[in-house]
C-alpha cells in the first residue's frame, strides 16, 4: 500500500520503521578503520583525473598538455545538462591527456588528464555563494553543477539534476546508512564534519523544499547518529532516524522502502514516490561548493582490510593512484597469495585492474583483504534449488530462475523474471551454498541483452537504409526507362511521322554545312594558311564538343545510378562546364559563319550527301552506344540488388566499360568530324 | 603489478552444500536412534547397506559421465538419500530391498536426470514407491515394537534376518511379528484401517495392543524425535518452515474437518500427525530442495498438497501410509506451482500504482 505522508511521519517519529524483504547480515568489520580520525596524505607523484566519473556524458577538455593549472581549476566543460566537470585536484602541470586504466571492473582505458603536482597546492580563485537563499535557486544549482558534484555514495548520478526535480518532494532522505561491510568513510565524515553535512542539507532543503528531511543512519554507528542529532537539533524539520543494520539497507530503493514503505516503480525514479535521496558525502561537497566555492577535488576514502598495516580513513585527492594509497596504508603483500585490491566494499565493490587505477568521485573504499579474510570463492557446484538466494533477495526476485535462464542464454525468459530489477547487491551469491557467482551471470546476461538490442538497432537501421536504396534504384531505373522510351518515341516521330520537319532539319543541316563551306572558302580566298588552320580547328572543336556532349549525356545517365553522391556531381559539373565551353565555341563559330554566309552561293550535292551520311552514321553510333550502356546498367542494377554490402565495388565496374564505350563513340565522332573537315577542305581546294 | 580480478560479491557465507546435507543427516539421528530402540537394529543394517550402495552407484555413474566423483560424493547428497530410504523401509526387509532401492534412487532417479539439482522426483521416495509396487510383501512386513514382541532380537539377529530371513535363533520374520499372545501384529495405521473396514468404530480399533492411550506405541515418539530434528533444521535455517508448515496445516485442516464430521469413522488429527512417517516426511523428505517448489508461497502450497494427499490416501486409498505417493504427486506439480507463485518484484505493483493514483487525486482538491 502507498502510505500517506502523515502516517509515515508518525511511524518515523515513533522509530517504528518498515522492512525490506530478504537481506543478509555479513560481518561489519567497520572497527578496522573507523577508530581514528580522517588522515591527510602527502601529495602523490602524479594524479590521474578521469574525464568522466559519473553517469551521464563527459565534458570537453579545456586544458592542454604542458599547461600549468591551479588547484580547483576547471579541466572540462560542457553545456550538456548531464555533464559534470572535473577539476584539477592540486596545482601543477598537465603532463598528458590520454587514455589511462580506469576505475571500472573492466579496467579499460578511459580519457584521463595526468597532472604532475608542483607541490604548492595553490588554489584557484573561488566564488562562494554565501547568500544563496537570496539568489534564484538556479544559481545554486549551477554552483553545484560547476563544482563537479555527482552522487558520492554509489552510482555517481549528477547531483544538480537531483537538486532540481520537476515533481514535488515530500521526503529528502540523507543516506548515511553505509550498509556495506568494512566501509566507514561516511561514518567518519558524520562524526567529524556533521556541521558541514548539515550545511549541505540546508542547501538541498532550500532547493527542494521537502516536507521532511530524514537522515538515515544504520544503528551500528551510534557516534555518527549522536553527532548528526546534535547538529540537527535546531532544525525542526530534520529528523535523524537510526535504521536496523541489515545489508543492503543503504540501497536507495531499500532505504526508501524501510523509511516510507513506498516502492520506486519499475523504471521510475525515487521522485516518482516523492523522495529525493542524497548521500552524506554529497551533502558535504555541496556545502563546500556553496559556502566556500570549492569544487569537488577530494573525498574520504576508507583504506581497510587485514593486508594493510595501517587501515584508516583518509582524504584522497580525486585522481590519486591506488599505489600511493597502498603505500600510505602500509600494504603487506605477503598476506595475499594473489594480490587483490577491491574498490568499494566486499559485496558490491570490484577488483581493480592495476595499482595505477585512480580514485574517482565514487570511490569510498579501498579494501585489501588478507587471504583468510575473504577467501577466494571455490568452484561452482550444481544448484540444489535450496532457495536461499530467493530468501536473501531484497528485490523479491527469483535468483535461481534468473541463474538458469542466464546460464542457458534464454535471455527473454531472464527478462521475464525481471532481470533488470536486480540491483546486483550480491546477497544471493553471498548465501549460495553451491558457491555460484550468481551476480556475475546476471551481469553477463544484462550486457548480452544490451548488445543484442544495440545490434538489433543497427540491423534495423541497415535494413531501412537497404530498403530505401532498393526503392530508389527501382524508381531510378523506371525513370531511366521512361526517359529512354520517350527519347526513342521522339526520335521515331522525328524520323517517320513528320517528314517535313525532317526535311527542315536536313535543310538546316545543309545550310549549316554550306555556311561552313562558304566561310572556309572565304577564308581560303584570303589565302593565308593560318586562317585555314583556324577554320579547321574551329570545325574540329565543334565536332569534339558535340562528341563530348554526347559522351557527357551518356555518362550522366550512367552515373545517375552510382551511390557515391559526390563523384557524379563532380563529373556532371565538369560535363556541364565542357558543354558550356563547347556551346560557347560553337556560338563563336556560328557568328563567324553567319557573318560570312551571306556571300555564299555555290553548292555541291555530293557534299550534302556526304554530310547527311555522316550525320546518320553518327546518330547510329550514338544509339548503339546508348543501347549498350543501358544493357550494362541493367546488369549492374540487378547485381546491386543481390549484393548490397559491396555496392560501391559493384557499382564501380559498370562505369568502366561505359566510359570505354564513351571513348569509342567519342573517337568515332572525332574521326568522322575530322574526315568531314578534311573532305570539306579538299572540296574547297578542288573548287579552287 | 597486476591484480587478481574477480566478480563481486567477494564475501561469502561459509555454509556449503555439503554442510547443509550433513546438518540434515545429523538432525535425523535422534529419530533414527528411537527407531532402533523401538524396532531393533534393522534400520541401522539397512542404513549401512544403503549408504554403501549409494556411494558406489554415485561413483560409478559419475565416472561414466566423466565427472569428478570425489567432490560429488563429498556433498553428502547421495548419503542423505540412502538414509531417507533406509529409515523408510521395514527394518527386517531383505538386504536386496535397500540395495535395489538405493541403486534405483541414485542411478535412475538422480543421475539419469543429470545428477544433483536436476532430478524431478525425490529419489528416496521414487525408489520407495518402486519397491512398494514391485515387492509389496517385503515392503509391508513391519515388525511390532520390541516391547510387544514375543521374541526379542539384537543386532546379530537383525543382520541374520536381513540376509537369510531367519534370526540367529532361527525364528522367521512371521514369528517375529507375533505378540506375546501369539497374534500377528500390524502397524497402527494398518490395524486402524483394517478394523474400520471391518465395521468397528475408531475407539474400538484403538483398543488394539499397538496403541496405548490412543497413541501408537513407538511411532508417537519416533515422530516426536523427527519433529524435534526438524525444528532444529528450521532454527538453523537449513530448511524453511513453509513446506513442513504447509504439510502439517494441510493434514490438520482435512483431518479436523473429517474428524468433526464423524469422529467414529475418521481418526483424530493427532493420530495422523504422529503416525507413520508423517514428521519424517514433513521435515526431511518433502523438504528436499531439488524436487520441491522454489518460491515461499509455492512451498506452502506444495506442503499443503502433500499433507492433503497423505490424508486422502490414508483414509480412502489402498495404502496405509502415503508419504511417498503424496510427495511424488506434488513433485509433478512443482513447475506449475512455481510458475504461478512468483513473488512480486520490488516496484512491480499494480495495486501500488492504483493507490498512488488515489493518493494523487486526494491531493488535488
Amino acid at each position: 500500500m502507498y502510505k500517506q505522508f502523515d502516517e509515515i511521519l508518525t511511524r518515523i517519529n515513533d522509530g517504528k520503521l518498515w522492512d525490506f524483504p530478504g537481506g543478509v547480515s555479513p560481518q561489519g568489520k567497520k572497527e578496522l578503520s573507523n577508530t581514528t580520525d580522517i588522515d591527510r596524505l602527502p601529495l602523490p607523484k602524479e594524479l590521474y583525473v578521469t574525464v568522466k566519473q559519473h553517469i551521464g556524458v563527459e565534458g570537453h577538455v579545456e586544458v592542454e598538455e604542458g599547461q600549468q593549472v591551479l588547484k580547483g581549476q576547471l579541466l572540462t566543460k560542457s553545456m550538456n545538462p548531464f555533464a559534470v566537470p572535473v577539476h584539477a585536484p592540486t596545482s601543477g602541470k598537465i603532463k598528458s591527456i590520454s587514455p589511462h586504466v580506469s576505475a571500472h571492473p573492466s579496467g579499460l582505458p578511459k580519457l584521463t588528464i595526468t597532472i604532475e603536482p608542483d607541490g604548492l597546492d595553490k588554489w584557484t580563485e573561488m566564488t562562494p555563494l554565501s547568500n544563496y537563499t537570496e539568489l534564484p535557486k538556479i544559481k545554486t544549482v549551477e554552483a553545484i553543477c560547476s563544482a563537479g558534484i555527482s552522487g558520492m555514495g554509489g552510482a555517481g548520478f549528477p547531483t544538480h539534476i537531483k537538486a532540481s526535480p520537476k515533481k514535488d518532494v515530500e521526503f529528502l532522505i540523507i543516506n548515511g546508512v553505509e550498509c556495506e561491510p568494512y566501509i566507514s568513510s561516511d561514518d567518519r565524515l558524520m562524526r567529524e564534519h556533521a556541521w558541514q553535512i548539515r550545511q549541505g542539507i540546508d542547501v538541498l532543503s532550500h532547493l527542494l523544499t521537502p516536507k521532511k528531511v530524514i537522515i538515515a543512519i544504520e544503528d551500528n554507528k551510534p557516534e555518527a547518529i549522536k553527532a548528526m542529532q546534535v547538529t540537527c537539533q535546531e532544525q525542526d524539520n530534520y529528523i535523524v532516524s537510526p535504521i536496523p543494520t541489515k545489508y543492503p539497507a543503504g540501497g536507495e530503493k531499500q532505504l526508501i522502502q524501510v523509511l516510507t514503505s513506498r516502492e520506486v516503480p519499475k523504471q521510475g525514479l525515487p521522485v516518482d514516490v516523492g523522495v529525493i535521496m542524497q548521500n552524506v558525502g554529497t551533502c558535504f561537497a555541496i556545502a563546500d561548493a556553496v559556502y566556500t566555492g570549492k569544487p569537488l577535488v577530494e573525498r574520504v576514502v576508507t583504506l581497510t582490510g587485514e593486508a594493510l598495516n595501517a587501515p584508516r580513513n583518509v582524504w584522497a585527492l580525486i585522481g590519486t593512484p591506488i599505489e600511493h594509497l597502498l603505500k600510505q596504508a602500509d600494504y603487506q603483500e605477503k598476506r595475499q597469495r594473489n594480490s587483490k585490491v577491491i574498490m568499494g566494499g566486499p559485496m558490491m565493490g570490484f577488483a581493480v585492474a592495476s595499482e595505477q587505477v585512480p580514485v574517482i568521485k565514487t570511490t569510498n573504499c579501498i579494501l585489501v583483504p588478507a587471504d583468510k579474510e575473504l577467501p577466494e570463492i571455490g568452484d561452482e557446484q550444481p544448484c540444489i534449488r535450496c532457495g536461499a538466494c530467493a530468501d536473501a533477495c531484497p528485490a523479491s526476485l527469483l535468483p535461481q530462475q534468473l541463474f538458469w535462464h542466464s546460464k542457458a542464454k534464454e535471455l527473454d525468459k531472464a527478462q521475464d523474471y525481471n532481470l533488470f530489477d536486480c540491483i546486483e547487491c550480491g546477497a544471493c551469491a553471498f548465501v549460495c551454498p553451491s558457491e555460484i557467482p550468481l551476480v556475475h551471470y546476471y551481469r553477463i546476461a544484462k550486457s548480452e541483452i544490451h548488445n543484442q538490442e544495440l545490434e538489433k538497432d543497427q540491423a534495423d537501421k541497415a535494413r531501412e537504409r537497404f530498403e530505401a536504396r532498393k526503392l530508389r534504384l527501382v524508381r531510378e531505373q523506371q525513370e531511366r526507362e521512361e526517359k529512354h522510351r520517350k527519347a526513342a518515341e521522339a526520335r521515331k516521330q522525328a524520323m517517320s511521322s513528320d517528314k517535313g520537319d525532317a526535311k527542315d532539319k536536313i535543310a538546316a543541316a545543309l545550310a549549316r554545312a554550306k555556311a561552313k563551306k562558304a566561310a572556309a572558302s572565304d577564308e581560303a580566298a584570303d589565302a593565308s594558311p593560318e586562317v585555314t588552320g583556324k577554320q579547321d580547328k574551329v570545325a574540329a572543336a565543334v565536332a569534339r564538343a558535340k562528341a563530348k556532349r554526347e559522351a557527357a549525356k551518356q555518362s550522366t545517365d550512367s552515373e545517375a545510378t552510382t551511390d557515391t553522391a559526390e563523384q557524379p556531381v563532380d563529373k556532371k559539373d565538369k560535363v556541364a562546364a565542357a558543354v558550356a565551353r563547347a556551346k560557347a565555341k560553337r556560338e563563336a563559330a556560328k557568328q563567324i559563319t553567319d557573318a560570312e554566309a551571306t556571300t555564299d552561293t555555290g553548292e555541291q550535292p555530293q557534299d550534302k550527301k556526304d554530310k547527311v551520311a555522316a550525320a546518320v552514321a553518327r546518330a547510329k553510333a550514338k544509339r548503339e552506344a546508348a543501347k549498350q550502356s543501358t544493357a550494362h546498367q541493367a546488369d549492374a542494377t540487378t547485381n546491386d540488388m543481390q549484393q548490397t554490402d559491396t555496392d560501391t565495388s559493384v557499382q564501380a565496374e559498370p562505369t568502366q566499360p561505359m566510359s570505354k564505350q564513351d571513348k569509342i563513340a567519342q573517337a568515332i565522332a572525332k574521326a568522322k568530324a575530322k574526315r568531314d573537315a578534311a573532305k570539306a577542305q579538299q572540296q574547297e581546294q578542288d573548287e579552287k | 603489478m597486476n591484480f587478481t580480478r574477480s566478480s563481486s560479491p567477494h564475501h561469502h557465507i561459509r555454509r556449503k552444500t555439503s554442510e547443509v546435507m550433513r546438518m540434515v543427516i545429523y538432525a535425523a539421528v535422534p529419530g533414527l536412534m528411537l527407531q532402533t530402540w523401538f524396532f531393533g537394529w534393522g534400520a541401522i543394517v539397512h542404513l549401512l547397506l544403503a549408504v554403501t550402495t549409494a556411494v558406489a552407484t554415485e561413483a560409478l555413474f559419475l565416472e561414466l559421465r566423466k565427472k569428478d566423483f570425489e567432490k560429488a560424493i563429498k556433498d553428502f547428497s547421495a548419503i542423505l538419500t540412502a538414509l531417507l530410504l533406509a529409515i523408510s523401509i521395514p527394518p527386517f526387509a531383505p538386504w536386496w530391498i535397500s540395495v535395489l532401492g538405493t541403486f534405483f534412487a541414485i542411478a535412475i532417479v538422480k543421475q539419469l536426470y543429470g545428477g544433483l539439482g536436476f532430478n524431478l522426483f525425490n529419489p528416496a521416495m521414487a525408489a520407495y514407491v518402486m519397491l512398494l509396487i514391485s515387492f509389496p510383501v517385503q515392503m509391508t512386513n513391519w515388525t511390532p515394537p520390541l516391547e510387544l514382541a514375543q521374541y526379542s532380537h539384537g543386532f546379530v539377529d537383525a543382520v541374520y534376518i536381513i540376509f537369510t530371513g531367519f534370526s540367529a535363533e532361527g525364528y522367521s520374520l512371521a514369528q517375529l511379528k507375533t505378540d506375546i499372545d501369539g497374534f500377528t501384529l500390524a502397524t497402527p495405521l494398518d490395524s486402524v484401517k483394517t478394523e474400520l473396514t471391518m465395521g468397528k468404530t475408531l475407539t474400538e480399533s484403538l483398543q488394539s495392543s499397538v496403541f496405548s492411550d490412543g497413541l501408537s506405541i513407538g511411532w508417537f515418539w519416533i515422530n516426536c524425535a523427527y519433529l524435534l530434528g526438524g525444528l532444529v533444521l528450521i532454527r538453523t535455517r537449513v530448511i524453511n518452515w513453509h513446506i513442513p508448515g504447509g504439510m502439517i496445516l494441510g493434514m490438520l485442516a482435512l483431518s479436523l474437518i473429517m474428524y468433526g464430521v464423524d469422529s467414529d469413522v475418521y481418526s483424530s488429527p493427532l493420530f495422523h500427525l504422529f503416525n507413520g512417517g508423517f514428521m519424517l516426511g514433513a521435515f526431511f523428505i518433502a523438504t528436499d530442495p531439488v524436487s520441491a517448489s522454489t518460491t515461499n508461497r509455492g512451498r506452502l502450497i506444495f506442503g499443503a498438497g502433500i499433507g492433503a494427499w497423505v490424508y486422502i490416501i490414508r483414509t480412502w486409498g489402498g495404502y496405509p501410509d502415503a508419504i511417498a505417493f503424496a510427495v511424488l504427486v506434488m513433485n509433478m506439480a512443482v513447475p506449475l506451482i512455481d510458475y504461478y507463485t512468483r513473488p512480486r518484484t520490488y516496484g512491480h505493483y499494480s495495486e501500488h500504482k492504483k493507490s498512488m493514483k488515489v493518493a494523487k487525486s486526494d491531493k488535488q482538491p
